[in-house]
């Protein structure tokens, strides 16, 4: 095939399993705690991230002959700021309710430190190409794990996905919750996350034992 | 050429270039967005003060919140806000865009004590009168804002609010329609008083059945946004009390 060489493709298809940010080189966590708790904000977290990492990738990649590397941090810091605000503007000028379900993520976004992270090891050492590559990759693998923890949070604290009541009403008591069952508060606040998380990371280690730390 | 990225003239001239391309970047788009921008905030603003009122596209079905669209809520606002009133010093003038009042900078003028503005809209639905008060205060992160409609009850019509980063999944959600349904019916009143509504947990009322209590039920997880809204409502109907005293039907 013409489009992808096999190194190219395991820069975008490493970081969804052996190398992901989140549960391998556990980076991200912050949002990956702050925003799980329903599923439509992990995923538009994550579309948000791809979109920014992507691009951030290539402009710094552009860039990485001529940055000072005094400066370097300071000089990535703007590079995402700006790309953040670029969007958060033209989405306020153009697609205005998308923008206010959005605004509360360009905070997250500008100090997600995977996106500094990837700039700092890869796209200042790479071209362009390899770089959007490797945006596009981290970005999936967080989103990946974003979107599964926001799944289990949701379904479980609030028996919803995406918004729709897929339990039945617990209110009402009708679906599942006839039975007895009850909706885990637990599962909405941050904490939550970081016990979906250390599960996530305690099964992908017992099925690939070669990524478990030696002491 | 080789490029010396080392040396400490090249590091504050890239500094400076960089700085100047990116405001520059960044001024340009702001500027030739600006009326965009404006005119959205414009539309939003209408769509909320209409909402409160209960103007809006909302089915009897999913529990989603839809506004009167963009393209026609200029028509609608004319239609159905019949008075717009300034109520500065104790005096009330009309203005017809006294929504565009940014209440965030009339509070902070209050608090300095400088003389302040208030907005207030008067709507007509099904040949009632309603009395939309804008309100704004703060949530866990930042700030969270609304409106809430009154008959001459005193007692709650309908509400909108909205907030600028409350955590999603938890006190984001008091701009969903099961919380914010749950105020229509409510009296601001405790006998006389301006108590507003509190956001109270364990009411042991999640279907909000009672409503002469002053409360509705809280959002789990999310204790400090929904204080947030208590404290709102009670010091925003408390800034128009005089106001709603004379309207008032005892």
């Amino acid at each position: 095939m013409a489009l992808l060489t096999k190194k190219d493709a395991s820069l975008i298809l490493d970081p969804l399993t052996d190398n992901n940010p989140i549960t391998i080189q556990v980076l991200g966590i912050c949002s990956a705690l702050a925003i799980t708790a329903e599923l439509k904000a992990s995923i538009v977290m994550a579309i948000s991230v791809i979109f920014v990492m992507a691009l951030g990738n290539v402009v710094i990649s552009l860039m990485r002959n001529i940055i000072p590397s005094k400066i370097r941090i300071i000089v990535q810091l703007i590079v995402v700021a700006t790309l953040v605000i670029i969007v958060d503007q033209v989405l306020k000028a153009y697609q205005f309710e998308l923008s206010k379900t959005l605004g509360a993520f360009i905070g997250l976004i500008i100090t997600n430190c995977i996106i500094m992270g990837r700039f700092e090891a890869f796209a200042l050492a790479n071209g362009p190409w390899k770089s959007f590559l490797d945006g596009i990759g981290n970005a999936l693998g967080y989103g990946v794990i974003l979107i599964i923890v926001g799944f289990f949070r949701e379904l479980l604290g609030s028996g919803t996905l995406l918004g729709f009541p897929v339990l039945g009403d617990p209110i009402l008591k009708t679906g599942l919750y006839a039975t007895g069952y009850e909706n885990n508060g637990f599962m909405i606040i941050p904490p939550a996350a970081l016990i979906v998380v250390g599960l996530i990371i305690w099964v992908q280690r017992s099925r690939n034992p070669a990524l478990v730390e030696e002491n | 050429m080789a490029l010396d990225t080392d040396k400490n003239s090249y590091t504050v001239i890239f500094a400076a270039v960089m700085v100047v391309v990116v405001g520059s970047i960044l001024a340009f788009l702001a500027s030739s967005l600006m009326p965009n921008i404006k005119e959205n905030e414009r539309f939003a603003k209408q769509q909320n003060i209409l909402y409160a009122m209960g103007v809006n596209e909302n089915g009897d079905d999913a529990g989603s919140v839809n506004f009167i669209p963009t393209d026609k809520v200029g028509a609608e606002f004319t239609t159905y806000i019949k008075e717009q009133l300034v109520i500065e010093g104790g005096k009330t003038t009309q203005d017809g865009e006294a929504y565009l009042i940014d209440l965030k900078k009339q509070l902070a003028n209050k608090k300095k004590g400088k003389p302040y503005k208030l907005p207030l809209f008067i709507g007509e639905k099904d040949s009632k009168r309603l009395y939309i008060i804008p309100m704004y205060g703060k949530g866990l992160w930042d700030a969270i804002w609304g409106y809430i409609a009154l008959d001459d009850t005193m007692t709650v019509q309908g509400v909108y609010f909205d907030h600028k980063g409350e955590t999603a999944g938890l006190g984001a959600n008091i701009k969903m329609r099961y919380f914010m349904d749950d105020f229509t019916g409510e009296s601001i009143l405790d006998g006389t008083k301006y108590a507003g509504i509190a956001v109270a947990k364990g009411n042991n009322d999640p279907l909000n059945k009672t409503k002469d209590d002053n409360e509705v039920d809280a959002l789990a997880g999310a204790t400090i946004t929904g204080n947030g809204v208590a404290v709102m409502i009670k010091e925003s109907v408390n800034l128009y009390k005089d106001y709603l005293e004379t309207i008032r039907v005892k």
